[in-house]
């Protein structure tokens, strides 16, 4: 028995050094730099101890401005993509002819590079001096005045920016939800047919529950992804976000290490762990309403 | 309810390109009497579940038509019939109690029917009663024994009172000790609420035991409809003969010449009215009696014994498997040093079989 346990960690090693190295390790590192006051990682030295970076991060405009942009792209965005991928993914399995053709075109923004999409984004929403743009074009038709996007007021950035993550998470989303649907045994359907269960009634008492390990599984990585959010809002308003008013928590962090006006890594550090403290409390939510609501067999 | 299938015909289209359509059943044509237990009963593939599925309303037929009663339902769908189905599965919704299962079918009535939750509740209760499972109530399906998830399927079929409750392979699921006791229970339950039942099964055993009529089926189409003893007793045709019986019925290829049947050169039995030609004669395990002077003269194989019962193995040539089972009482005594065993033929335990159609020719002894 000992000898058997000694020989599960041998095999267990290479795994355990590299996570404690490159994963615990700066982990902690991160959440020590938090507290430590004008840390300079080149000179490893810093002033003090004690919550000033935290007490700074949480008066500075920026990363209030991040903190809510981010919260409205997650609310937003992780309720509506989960809800149209699921519908999207039921009207699939629900079609036989072109099927496949559809599914194929759904996943195509899937292995698109974030960039290219933002670009095209950038392209279809943005206003120049030049021209209008494709999207402020169709609005003209309905008599609406052309808006800009990217550049333009807040509301419309953070539409465009929502109505872009949707459209990125969407395709993986679709996915994984056509294959759950279809993993739901017909016997299921037939024997609700038979007893004359209407449709809606079907879906809510059947479907739903058969399908909610994974949906649940969408919602949490769906939040988690979101919060993380950062490529995107780079793709869509370049990287002077601030400016832009459109930072996130994940870009707040880059710009206090990195950007123009980086170079505070404990400030950087500090917003990393309100970060995860933040995607921390909303899992842990998820994860207690989930044990009521998923049914994961047995 | 009575229930009648009319020239009932099922043709699935050939998919994609070269492949032929299938006839799952072919012009099906039977009365199931009020009240009745039916066992349709064949191998796999022979169109008995597409027949039950037919029947239950989730496929439609090519042609043909389904009464129940005098209504005409060919054209209803399920959910319109009054049908009660148990999968073979059981198809339990795996994430509700034994409870909300049973009452899920009352969940979809409307209008004057519609129940409030205490009633629906009492009425799962009365059911839960009737198939024995009402102290499993709170249980979800992943927690039941198979033979307790087919008793939840069989209430939950039940519980709307179905005009006929149809059941897929019930047994097929459940090992060898709870396939008797279950299908004991089926029967009961049966009796107990008047229903008329459709099973479909391929374990003849089941069939015989439980059913009140048997309908033999083969590549779709129907071969034999009567009770299990006359199914037994009287089969039709050389398949029916084969399907049914354990052991299995001992085929030869035999002669009729003069009024006499012959297995090789073994003049085995007087028989009037069929003119000489080659047949197939089919003889059960039991029609053999062990007698030193009796016609059929067989290799010695082996002895069986089985308590009641002992089963002689023997060869011979013309018989269509290599070997040739019979049973006989325990009380006989038989010499096992020797090298040949001859048996004597009891009359109505012999078949006689056309070599061609492998219709029935029936005879009379002298």
């Amino acid at each position: 028995m000992e000898s058997k346990s000694a020989k599960g960690w041998l095999y267990l090693l290479p795994a355990i050094l590299f996570l404690g190295a490159f994963l615990v390790y700066p982990l902690i590192d991160v959440f020590v730099y938090s507290f430590e006051e004008g840390y300079n990682s080149a000179s490893q030295t810093f002033f003090g101890t004690g919550l000033y970076n935290y007490s700074y991060i949480l008066h500075d405009p920026y990363f209030l401005q991040a903190v809510r942009n981010t919260f409205i792209l997650v609310i937003v965005t992780v309720p509506l993509s989960t809800l149209i991928a699921l519908g999207i993914s039921y009207g699939l399995s629900s079609i036989k002819a072109l099927r496949e053709l559809y599914q194929t075109v759904f996943f195509l923004p899937y292995v698109t590079n974030t960039l290219a999409v933002g670009l095209v984004f950038m392209i279809l929403f943005q206003k120049t001096a030049y021209t209008d743009g494709l999207v402020n074009l169709v609005l003209g038709l309905f008599g609406i005045t052309p808006v800009d996007f990217i550049t333009g007021p807040y509301w419309a950035k953070m539409f465009v920016l929502c109505f872009y993550t949707v459209w990125v998470v969407l395709p993986f989303k679709i996915l994984i939800l056509t294959s759950a649907l279809a993993s739901v045994s017909e016997d299921y359907y037939n024997a609700a047919r038979i007893d004359g269960t209407r449709p809606f009634r079907i879906f809510r008492k059947i479907t739903l529950p058969m399908i909610s390990p994974m949906l649940f599984y969408l919602i949490i990585t769906g939040f988690i992804g979101a919060f993380k959010a950062y490529s995107d809002v780079v793709a869509l308003f370049g990287t002077n976000l601030n400016a832009a008013e459109m930072n996130t928590i994940v870009g707040y962090v880059y710009d206090m290490l990195y950007g123009d006006s980086g170079g505070y890594p404990s400030y950087a550090s500090a917003a990393a762990i309100v970060l995860f403290a933040i995607v921390l409390t909303i899992t842990c939510i998820n994860l207690l309403i989930s044990k009521k609501h998923v049914y994961y067999g047995r | 309810m009575k229930v009648v299938l009319q020239n009932l015909t099922k043709i699935f289209p050939g998919r994609g390109r070269g492949s032929h359509e299938t006839v799952a059943v072919s012009d099906l044509n039977f009365e199931i009497p009020d009240g009745e237990l039916i066992a349709l009963l064949g191998p796999s593939g022979c169109g008995k579940s597409t027949t039950l599925n037919l029947i239950s309303g989730l496929q439609k037929p090519t042609d043909g038509k389904i009464f129940f009663g005098d209504d005409d339902v060919t054209d209803l769908p399920p959910e319109n019939r009054g049908v009660g189905l148990v999968f073979q599965n059981y198809a339990l919704y795996p994430h509700l109690s034994v409870m909300d299962n049973i009452i899920f079918p009352l969940g979809n009535l409307r209008g004057k029917e519609k129940m409030t939750k205490s009633e629906m509740k009492q009425k799962a209760h009365e059911i839960a009663k009737l198939v024995q499972i009402d102290e499993l109530m709170d249980r979800k399906p992943g927690e039941l024994s198979g033979g307790q998830q087919q008793r939840v399927a069989i209430a939950r079929a039940l519980v709307k009172m179905p005009r006929v409750l149809l059941l897929d392979e019930p047994l097929s699921n459940l090992d060898a000790r709870l396939r008797l006791q279950t299908r004991e229970e089926i029967k009961r339950i049966q009796r107990e609420t008047g229903i008329t039942t459709v099973f479909v099964t391929h374990d003849q055993d089941e069939a015989m035991s439980i059913s009140d009529r048997i309908i033999v089926m083969r590549e779709g189409v129907t071969q034999q409809i009567g009770g299990p003893q006359e199914v037994y007793d009287d089969p039709a045709n050389l398949f029916v003969a084969n399907f049914l019986g354990t052991p299995p019925i001992n085929v030869f290829s035999a002669s009729v010449r003069g009024g006499r049947l012959y297995i090789g050169d073994n003049d085995v039995l007087g028989i009037k009215n069929i003119p000489d030609k080659e047949v197939w004669a089919a003889i059960r395990p039991e029609g053999f009696v062990l007698d030193e002077n009796g016609p059929l003269e067989c290799g010695f194989g082996s002895v069986e014994v089985m308590g009641r019962d002992i089963s002689v193995v023997s060869e011979n040539p013309n018989a269509v498997k290599p070997t040739v089972r019979s049973i006989i009482s325990s009380e006989n005594r038989v010499d096992r040093s020797q090298k040949t065993v001859r048996f004597s033929l009891k009359p109505k335990k012999v078949f006689i079989f056309d070599k061609n159609t492998e219709e029935r020719l029936r005879f009379e002894t002298e």
